[in-house]
């Protein structure tokens, strides 16, 4: 089965090993949760696995890395600057061309902000910021999701809302997640990181909430 | 006390600063130097607008030059910026930013005359350094994870204009007003060198004493840089730059013949032109150095230390006049006005005046150097205070004051000053055109001797100080571990 092959993922701060040695395995098809207690290293084999993936992974970091002086339309549109011509992406900086701006109408209808559309993200609530982020790795049309917490600052029915939709439009999605409910109900494999190395990696399914809280 | 690296650091300051008093030129030679000054406050108090209509062109000429001028440089050095990774390029900023804009006047009026290039470029060019620099900085301090999220194969021309510039723009913009009201003062002082803005005005009402059309320029200019946020705004803009190129006069043509003299005869060094060889060379460099150079830097560097002790010192005793610790909102309203006043008189031009009051020393440079660097400082200083929140039961008074806020302020206090260092020395530099014996003395009578060789090689060494001082300020402030930002 095709998939995506990591090894020898390692990474230290200031000398001291962080995440790694380690190796991992994904299948396509396959949604996989980061799970562990913070600390851990989750945020940190995101980033090696982005850095590995690149141009295949559309990633949600935790800090969301919107441009909070643009509105929410131009924070998601570029999730597709490498397709249009530079003259195009300028021009859309003035000016939203009608096909862009109703996608992305579209698209965050779906996660329930079509309002702001115009907006500055600055001026968006903690929740909302993260629905742009998502929209914009959405947009992007990447096979791989990366997500680094995508939904710490959604309350519940769209915190459910984001993951159906995630796992919905991602063939393919590693989502750190501190939620182990979530975790296990919208991911078909669980991996429970430990001081930086894979303590448990089970199908979800095999699962149920108080095997994964020993990692706490 | 003297545990502390930046009480120390002080300390050393303000002994060099009294050793340099001692060796200083200091004193008032004129024979009724208060009934000057006080002839000078009776015609700020008695201004007289209507007297001719040169003094209304002159503030139209002021602001489109400074309009023009700052455009240039701002675009050129918006340019400058992208490609500041390159050291080339940052050797180059730094170099025509250390030439003061009337030194650039100076060079240019000798090929292009008086031209409305001369001034446009005078501005322009140290102005476009400045920015580049400054730009540059502000794109190094936003925020990279945009960048870093943007789908691999993103043209690198998108990648600026959606995760740099949006991020940058408010800084961008407020650096650019900022710049715009220094323009507004390199270009009113451009007017001492011959151009037809405000200092041409003042120097030519003050030399027939007619003080109260000084005092009307004076008032005029103020209020003109007061009320900038007022009349410049966003919308206006572009009208005001498009027009501004049409209203800076005519002058005089340019002759070609004398643009290429200038730069194939009259900067060559005279033993080459002469073809006396490199043993000439050398014997009229040692002359230019041990006769002008020598002399010419060490009271710029007398100078210089004395009037940045004295901006220290007028700072700190400035800040309590707009801070919300102290007085109430009477003293406040007037204290700001004080500080606007002090920040936004060129310091040229307080010199000017001190120099007509007082005569020819280095006192006159030294109080106004002190004024309007130490407006500037107290009125950072004190806007930093009043984002401090006392305990209720703080002292108050003078105690509140040396206790509570100085040592709170002390370190960006500082930071501004060191930062202001370089900007002191190419302004003592500058002075010297006034008649005290600073590098613009040297740089000045060679020009009027029609020795542009000279003149050059003073700007250069006049460069390469500021340069050397500006490292050492950024050395000593991050070997104290002290902080600034731009606006200073």
């Amino acid at each position: 089965m095709p998939g995506f092959d990591f090894h020898g993922l390692t990474a230290s701060f200031n000398g001291e090993r962080v995440i790694g040695p380690l190796s991992l395995h994904v299948n396509e098809g396959e949604h996989v949760a980061l799970v562990g207690k913070s600390g851990a290293g989750k945020s940190t084999l995101i980033r090696l696995l982005y850095d590995r993936l690149e141009s295949e992974a559309s990633l949600i970091p935790q800090g969301l890395g919107l441009v909070n002086a643009l509105p929410v339309f131009h924070n998601v549109f570029m999730g597709q600057l490498d397709r249009h011509p530079g003259w195009y992406n300028a021009l859309t900086l003035i000016r939203p061309f009608r096909r862009d701006r109703d996608t992305v109408k579209a698209l965050l209808k779906e996660l329930e902000i079509p309002e702001k559309q115009w907006i500055p993200t600055a001026a968006l609530s903690g929740g909302q910021r993260q629905r742009v982020a998502i929209a914009r790795a959405i947009y992007r049309q990447a096979p791989v999701l990366l997500a680094d917490e995508p939904i710490s600052a959604l309350d519940g029915p769209m915190a459910h809302l984001v993951m159906k939709t995630l796992t919905n439009r991602f063939s393919t999605s590693i989502i750190a997640l501190h939620d182990v409910d979530m975790a296990l109900r919208y991911c078909n494999r669980i991996i429970g990181i430990q001081d930086g190395q894979v303590a448990l990696d089970e199908a979800a399914s095999s699962l149920v909430a108080s095997d994964i809280m020993s990692l706490y | 006390m003297f545990s502390y690296p930046t009480v120390r650091a002080s300390f050393i300051f303000l002994a060099i600063a009294l050793g340099g008093l001692l060796v200083a030129d200091i004193a008032i030679t004129t024979a009724n130097p208060w009934q000057d000054l006080g002839r000078f406050f009776l015609g700020v108090a008695t201004p007289n607008f209507f007297s001719t209509e040169g003094l209304m062109t002159a503030l139209l000429r002021t602001v489109a030059f400074a309009f023009v001028g700052v455009t240039i440089g701002s675009l050129a050095g918006f340019l400058l910026a992208l490609g500041y990774r390159f050291l080339p390029v940052r050797i180059f900023c730094a170099f025509i930013r250390s030439i003061h804009e009337l030194f650039w006047a100076l060079i240019f009026l000798q090929f292009f005359g008086f031209h409305p290039l001369t001034g446009v470029l005078a501005i322009a060019i140290p102005y476009s350094g400045i920015f580049a620099k400054v730009y540059s900085e502000i794109f190094e301090e936003s925020d990279p994870e945009p960048g870093r999220l943007l789908p691999p194969g993103t043209g690198s021309v998108s990648a600026f204009l959606y995760a740099r510039i949006p991020d940058c723009w408010e800084q961008i913009r407020t650096y650019t007003s900022y710049r715009l009201e220094c323009g507004l003062r390199s270009s009113a002082i451009l007017g001492f060198v011959g151009l037809p803005t405000l200092g041409f005005y003042l120097e030519s009402s003050f030399s027939q004493g007619m003080y109260s059309d000084a005092g009307a320029m004076l008032i005029l200019f103020y209020i003109l840089i007061a009320t900038l946020p007022l009349w410049v705004r966003p919308k206006l803009l572009p009208f005001y730059i498009l027009a501004a190129p049409f209203f800076l006069g005519d002058g005089f043509p340019i002759v070609w013949g004398n643009v290429e003299r200038f730069f194939t005869e009259d900067i060559i060094p005279a033993p080459l032109r002469d073809g006396e060889g490199l043993a000439g060379l050398s014997a009229w460099f040692g002359d230019v150095m041990v006769t002008e150079a020598l002399p010419g830097i060490w009271n710029t560097i007398v100078l210089t230390q004395i009037a940045l002790v004295a901006t220290g010192i007028i700072s700190l005793l400035a800040f309590p006049l707009i801070s919300n610790h102290f007085g109430g909102p009477v003293r406040r309203t007037s204290g700001h006005v004080l500080l606007v006043i002090a920040r936004s008189t060129p310091e040229y031009i307080l010199a000017y005046i001190l120099l007509q009051l007082w005569g020819p020393s280095m006192l006159p440079a030294v109080v106004a150097l002190a004024l309007h660097n130490g407006g500037i400082i107290g009125h950072l200083i004190g806007r930093q205070t009043n984002t401090i929140q006392l305990r209720p039961d703080s002292p108050t008074g003078f105690t509140r004051y040396s206790w509570e806020l100085v040592p709170r302020v002390y370190r960006s206090f500082l930071a501004f000053l060191f930062y202001r260092w370089e900007i002191i020395m190419r302004e003592t530099a500058i002075l010297g055109i006034l008649g005290i014996y600073t590098l613009g003395f040297y740089v000045d009578s060679a020009i009027q001797n029609i020795r542009f060789d000279r003149a050059m090689v003073l700007i250069l060494i006049t460069a390469l100080l500021n340069i050397g001082v500006d490292a050492l300020g950024r050395y000593i402030r991050r070997k104290l571990a002290l902080q600034t930002m731009q606006t200073c």
